[in-house]
C-alpha cells in the first residue's frame, strides 16, 4: 500500500427508505464508507442489514420504491481528458450514470450466476455488449477483446464458448462470464455482491483467487458484500460491519478479526465455524435483526445484546474511535461504561487463529 | 487509509448520556425470536390479503351478490316465474308486460326521462320482461342458480382433481406416467367437443351443464395438486413420516394435503368464474338451463331476444355476470399474491 | 431436435387418433335413433341405416370412416343440411370462421401487446392502471355480450354496420364480430405481457445489463422484450380455443355461416345431428392439437434453452 492512497469512493451519511404496502422501511440509516484506490473493502452483515442496498444505490440500481432521504456518494475519477473530477452518483440523472459510469467505471458482479445472465443471448454477445457501448470499438475488436477476457477469467475453449447460451455453462463458468462482463470496460471499481455464495466451496476459492489476481493486474478497487467471514479474511484490507442499516464497526482486517470491539462483531466471529471449537454446538446470535418497518429507539442491536446497557435503549451509540483506522458504535466504549471483555471462548478462538497464522508466516 | 469521516462521539445523539445510564440491563429473554415467533403462516396470508385493496373490493362484490341472490328474491312479492298482473286506472287487470325499470337512473339511460309512477304500488326495480315477469326476482334467482351450479361443480372438481393429482404425484413412476398420459389426452379434447357429445347422451338442462363442467375443470386442479405434491414430497417431514411407518394414504391426505390448500383455493377462485362463464355460454347456446327455469345465461339470452324492444332487460344479468367475474378474479389475484408475497410488497 | 419434433408430431397424431376412436364409439353406441323419427317412417329409417352402413359391426364402420376421412370425406348429415356432404358444408364454414377468427386473433394480439408493453413501461402509474382496467374488462365480459352491445349500438341505434353478417361485404361486416372476438385475446395478452415484462424488469440479468450501462430503449429491446415475449407464445393456444368457443355464439348471433354456428345448429337444433357432431368434434380436436403442437415447436425454436440442448460445463 502506498503512503497516501487516494479515496475514490466516499459514501457519506447515506439514508434510504423503501415505501412498501406495509409501510415505510428505513433500510439504510446513515451509512459512511470509503474506498481507496487499489484497496479491498468488505461489507459484512446478516441478510437485510442493508449491505446490498448500499451498493445498489452506488450503481443506481435501487428499486423504484426506494427513496434516498439524504446523503451523497462521491466518486473521484480521471476523465477522458485527464482531469480529476468528483461527482455525486446519487445526483446524476439515470442516463448520465448509465452512459458514463455503470460498467465503464464502476462494475458489479452479482450473487447468483444462474440468474444474472440473459438466457436468450449468447455469452459472447453479452460480454461484447458493454464494450460496444462504452469503448466505441468495432465488432471485430470487441470480439477479440471478449475472447481475451474469457481466457483471462479462465474459460477454456473461449472460442467455442463464445457462441454458447448461459444454460450450457455450469454455475462456476457462468460466474466467470459475469466477471468477464464486469471487467470488459476496464472499470476502476468492482463491486462483488456475494460473488461466491451460490457456488460450491471449491469453486468459491477459485473465483476469489481469480478476482484477487485480476485486481492486482488491473489495479482495481474492490468492494465485497458478504456474510461469510472466511471470504473477508481471505480478501479484504478493510472491513465494515453492518447491522440494521448502519455501520457498527470499521477497521482493517486485523483489527476486526483480532481485536473486535462491538458485541455484534463478537457474535459474528463466534458464529464462524471453526474446526477446533470445543463447544458441541455452533454459536449463533440470539434473535433476529430488527424489522426496520418499526425503527428501534436507541441501539438497534440492544435487544439481542447480552451486554446491553441502559443507555442502549435510550440513544443510538455514535462511532467511538479505537485506533487510527478502527471505529465501533457501541456504548461499551464510552469512558463511563463498565469494562466488558469479549467472551472467553472468542478470546481462545482468536488466540488459536493467531497461532495458526504464525505457522505460515 | 485516512478515516477522516467520523470524529468520535460527536455525531450528536439527541440524548446526552448520564453516568447512571451505563449499567447493564437486567437479564432479559434474548433467546426468543420476537420478530418471527408470533406470526403464523395463515395469519400472514390473511393480513396480506386484506391489505390488498383490489382483493377486498372483489370480496365485497362477491359477498354482496351472494347475499342478493339469497335474499333478493324474497324482497319482491313475485316469484321468478310469476306473470304479474296489476289493475290499471280503469281498474282492469293488465299483465305487467315490458314495464321499464323503476330505477330513475336506469330508466333515463334508455328513455331519456324519469319513469312515470303509474305502478306506484308495484315496484319493478329492474322492470319486467316481455311476459310480465319481475326482472329483479329473476335476476337474483338466476344468479343463485348460476352460483349454485358453479359452487357445486367446482367443489366436486376440486375433490376429484386433488385426489387425482396428489395420487399421481405421490406414487410417481409408472403410475404417474399412465395417469399423466390420460390427463394429456383428456386435455386435448376441447370443452366444446365434450359438451357436444354430452348433448347426444343427455337431455338439455342443468344436468348437462354440471356434467360438462365436472368433466373439464378437474384437470387444472389435478395439475396444481400434482405440482405441489412433487415439491412437498421430498421434504424432511414427509420422509420422517415414512420412517415412522405412516401409510401412503395417511401421508397423502393428512400430511401433504393441508400444505397444498393455498394454491388449490387460488385455482378454485379462478375456476368459479370459468364455471359461471361456461354455464352462461351453454344456456345462451340453448343446451343449458331450460325455460322456465332461469340462470344468468338464459337471462342474457332472453334479454338478447328482446333487445330491440326492451333494451334494458339484458343489463342486469350482464352486470351480475361481469361483477361476479371481476370479483372472483380479484379474489384469486389477491390470494395468489398473499400466498407468495414478493419482497417489495411485504 | 429432429427427434424431439418427430416425437411431438407422432404423439399429436396418436392423441388425435384416440380421440377420433372414442368420439366415434360414443356417437355410434348412443341409444336411440339418429334420424328424426317424426319426419321419417320406419321403412325410410331402415333404408337410411342400411345406406349409411349403420348395421355393420362397429369395427368395420370405424375403418370405413377412417378410410373416408383420408379421402376428405366426412359422410353426410343425418338431419342438418339434409343430404349435402358434410365436407362441402364444412369447407365454406371453415373459410368464414378462419378469416374472422384470424382477424380477431391478429388484432387482439397486436393491441394486447401494445397495451401490455405500455402498462409495463409505466408500472404503477396512470397508464398502467388504465391498461389494467381495460384488460380486466375484456376478461370479465364474454365476447357475445360485446357483440350484442356493438350490434345494438352500431347496427340498430346508429345503423352503420350491417345488423347481420353479409358475405358480399365480407370485410365491412366482419368488423363487429372480429372486434368482439378479439377483446378477450387482447385482454389476456395485455395482462400476460405486462406481468412478464415486469418480472423480466425485476430479473437479475436486467440488473446486470443495467450495471453494464444499458438503459432506455436499447435495454428494453435487447433484453426485456425478447425474454418477456417468448412465454407469450404459450398462451396463444388456449386463446385460440377460447376464440373458437366464443365464435360459437358470436357466429350464431351475427348470422355468420361458420363452424361455430354449425356446431350450435348440430347440438341445439331440433334434432341432434350425430354425424356433424362427430365431424366437428374431430375437426375441433385436430385444430386444438395442431395449435398446441405448433406452439410447442415454436417455443422450442424461440427459446435457446430448448433449441440448444445443454451440453454442460466443466468446473
Amino acid at each position: 500500500m502506498s503512503e497516501t492512497p487516494k479515496t475514490i469512493l466516499d459514501i457519506r451519511n447515506l439514508d434510504i427508505s423503501f415505501k412498501t404496502n406495509a409501510g415505510v422501511v428505513h433500510a439504510i440509516r446513515g451509512v459512511n464508507l470509503d474506498l481507496c484506490k487499489g484497496e479491498t473493502v468488505a461489507i459484512v452483515g446478516e441478510s437485510g442489514s442493508g449491505k446490498s442496498v448500499t451498493m445498489k444505490a452506488t450503481m443506481g440500481l435501487l428499486d423504484s420504491n426506494a427513496v434516498v432521504n439524504s446523503g451523497e456518494i462521491l466518486y473521484t475519477y480521471t476523465d477522458d481528458s485527464g482531469n480529476e473530477k468528483t461527482v455525486d452518483l446519487l445526483k446524476l440523472p439515470k442516463k448520465e450514470l448509465r452512459q458514463n459510469f455503470n460498467g465503464k467505471r464502476i462494475a458489479m458482479v452479482f450473487q447468483d450466476p444462474m440468474t444474472s445472465l440473459d438466457p436468450t443471448m449468447t455469452i459472447g454477445k453479452q460480454v461484447m455488449e458493454g464494450m460496444l457501448l462504452h469503448k466505441n470499438m468495432d465488432k471485430a475488436a470487441a470480439k477479440a477483446r471478449a475472447l481475451e477476457l474469457l481466457n483471462l477469467v479462465g474459460i477454456t475453449d473461449a472460442e467455442k464458448r463464445f457462441k454458447n447460451y448461459p444454460h450450457q455453462l455450469s454455475g462456476g463458468m457462468r460466474q466467470r462470464v459475469v466477471i468477464a462482463i464486469a471487467l470488459s470496460s476496464d472499470p476502476d471499481i468492482l463491486i462483488c455482491d456475494e460473488p461466491t455464495t451460490a457456488l460450491d466451496v471449491t469453486i468459491q476459492a477459485r473465483i476469489l483467487e481469480l478476482i484477487m489476481e485480476l485486481q492486482k493486474k488491473m489495479k482495481l478497487s474492490v468492494i465485497y458484500i458478504t456474510h461469510d467471514l472466511g471470504v473477508v479474511a481471505k480478501v479484504a484490507d478493510y472491513v465494515d460491519v453492518m447491522y440494521a442499516g448502519k455501520i457498527v464497526e470499521v477497521g482493517n482486517v486485523n483489527e476486526i478479526f483480532y481485536d473486535p470491539k462491538h458485541p455484534y462483531t463478537w457474535g459474528l466471529l463466534s458464529a464462524m465455524p471453526d474446526l477446533d471449537t470445543d463447544d458441541a454446538r455452533l454459536y449463533s446470535i440470539p434473535g433476529s435483526p430488527p424489522n426496520l418497518l418499526h425503527e428501534p429507539t436507541g441501539d438497534a442491536f440492544a435487544a439481542r445484546n447480552q451486554f446491553a446497557l441502559a443507555i442502549d435503549e435510550k440513544a443510538d451509540p455514535p462511532l467511538f474511535q479505537v485506533s487510527r483506522t478502527h471505529f465501533a458504535a457501541t456504548w461499551l466504549l464510552h469512558p463511563d461504561a463498565p469494562k466488558v471483555e469479549m467472551p472467553p471462548e472468542l478470546i481462545a478462538r482468536i488466540a488459536r487463529a493467531q497461532k495458526e497464522v504464525e505457522k505460515y508466516l | 487509509m485516512a478515516k477522516q469521516t467520523v470524529s468520535p462521539a460527536v455525531s450528536t445523539p439527541a440524548y446526552t448520556p448520564r453516568k447512571e445510564d451505563f449499567v447493564f440491563l437486567p437479564k432479559r429473554d434474548i433467546e426468543t425470536d420476537k420478530n418471527f415467533a408470533s406470526q403464523s403462516y395463515w395469519k400472514g396470508v390473511f393480513t396480506h390479503f386484506f391489505k390488498n385493496r383490489r382483493a377486498v373490493v372483489g370480496l365485497v362484490i362477491v359477498v354482496l351478490i351472494i347475499l342478493f341472490s339469497i335474499f333478493g328474491p324474497m324482497l319482491s312479492s313475485y316469484g321468478y316465474r310469476d306473470i304479474v298482473q296489476y289493475r290499471n286506472e280503469k281498474n282492469k287487470r293488465v299483465v305487467a308486460k315490458g314495464i321499464s325499470p323503476q330505477i330513475p337512473a336506469l330508466h333515463e339511460l334508455f328513455y331519456g326521462e324519469a319513469p312515470d309512477n303509474s305502478f306506484s304500488e308495484y315496484t319493478f326495480l329492474f322492470g319486467t320482461d316481455d311476459l310480465g315477469r319481475d326482472l329483479w326476482t329473476r335476476t337474483w334467482y338466476g344468479a343463485r342458480v348460476s352460483l349454485l351450479i358453479a359452487f357445486i361443480t367446482i367443489f366436486i372438481d376440486m375433490i376429484i382433481g386433488m385426489s387425482y393429482g396428489l395420487i399421481s404425484g405421490y406414487f410417481g413412476g409408472r403410475v404417474d406416467n399412465v395417469m399423466q398420459r390420460f390427463v394429456e389426452i383428456a386435455n386435448s379434447v376441447p370443452r366444446l367437443v365434450i359438451v357436444s357429445v354430452l348433448a347426444i347422451f343427455m337431455p338439455k338442462g342443468m344436468g348437462l351443464v354440471i356434467v360438462a363442467l365436472l368433466l373439464t375443470e378437474w384437470i387444472g386442479m389435478s395439475k396444481i395438486a400434482r405440482a405441489e405434491m412433487l415439491k412437498i414430497k421430498e421434504q424432511e417431514y414427509v420422509l420422517a413420516s415414512h420412517t415412522l411407518g405412516a401409510g401412503n394414504m395417511h401421508i397423502i391426505f393428512k400430511e401433504i394435503l393441508p400444505n397444498t390448500i393455498g394454491p388449490i383455493i387460488t385455482q378454485v377462485m379462478f375456476s368459479i368464474p370459468t364455471a359461471i362463464f361456461t354455464e352462461a355460454f351453454l344456456s345462451f347456446v340453448g343446451v343449458g338451463i331450460v325455460l322456465p327455469e332461469c340462470s344468468v345465461g338464459t337471462l342474457i339470452e332472453d334479454g338478447f331476444n328482446n333487445i330491440t324492444t326492451l333494451p334494458y332487460q339484458i343489463l342486469p344479468p350482464i352486470l351480475v355476470l361481469a361483477l361476479l367475474m371481476l370479483g372472483f378474479n380479484f379474489i384469486g389475484d389477491g390470494l395468489r399474491e398473499a400466498l407468495a408475497p414478493k419482497l417489495e410488497d411485504m | 431436435m429432429t427427434k424431439y419434433v418427430l416425437k411431438r408430431i407422432g404423439l399429436a397424431v396418436l392423441t388425435l387418433f384416440i380421440i377420433t376412436l372414442v368420439l366415434f364409439l360414443l356417437v355410434r353406441i348412443m341409444p336411440g335413433n339418429p334420424f328424426p323419427s317424426e319426419r321419417m317412417s320406419a321403412e325410410q329409417i331402415a333404408l337410411k341405416r342400411q345406406e349409411m352402413g349403420l348395421d355393420d359391426p362397429v369395427v368395420v364402420q370405424f375403418f370405413r370412416y377412417i378410410v373416408n376421412l383420408f379421402h376428405g370425406d366426412f359422410g353426410k348429415g343425418t338431419s342438418l343440411y339434409y343430404g349435402a356432404p358434410i365436407t362441402t358444408v364444412l369447407t365454406t364454414c371453415i373459410s368464414n370462421s378462419f378469416k374472422i377468427g384470424g382477424i380477431a386473433i391478429v388484432l387482439g394480439s397486436l393491441v394486447g401487446l401494445v397495451l401490455g408493453i405500455t402498462a409495463a413501461l409505466h408500472k404503477g402509474r396512470f397508464l398502467d392502471g388504465l391498461c389494467t382496467v381495460l384488460s380486466i374488462l375484456g376478461v370479465c365480459v364474454p365476447s357475445y355480450v360485446f357483440l350484442i352491445f356493438l350490434q345494438y349500438t352500431f347496427s340498430f341505434k346508429i345503423p352503420f354496420f350491417p345488423y347481420f353478417f353479409d358475405p358480399s361485404r365480407f370485410l365491412f361486416s366482419s368488423v363487429i364480430p372480429a372486434i368482439s372476438l378479439s377483446l378477450f385475446t387482447m385482454s389476456t395478452i395485455a395482462r400476460f405481457t405486462r406481468n412478464e415484462m415486469v418480472e423480466v424488469f425485476d430479473s437479475d440479468y436486467v440488473r446486470l445489463a443495467e450495471s453494464k450501462g444499458m438503459y432506455g430503449r436499447s435495454l428494453v429491446m435487447k433484453h426485456v422484450l425478447r425474454n418477456a415475449l417468448i412465454p407469450i407464445v404459450t398462451v396463444l393456444a388456449p386463446l385460440v380455443v377460447d376464440l373458437l368457443t366464443g365464435a360459437l355464439v358470436v357466429e350464431k348471433i351475427y348470422g355468420i355461416n361458420g363452424i361455430g354456428k354449425l356446431m350450435v345448429d348440430a347440438i341445439a337444433g331440433e334434432g341432434i345431428d350425430y354425424n356433424y357432431v362427430l365431424a366437428l368434434g374431430i375437426l375441433y380436436s385436430a385444430l386444438y392439437i395442431g395449435i398446441m403442437l405448433i406452439v410447442d415447436l415454436l417455443y422450442g425454436v424461440l427459446d435457446p434453452r430448448i433449441r440448444v440442448s445443454a451440453k454442460g460445463g466443466d468446473d
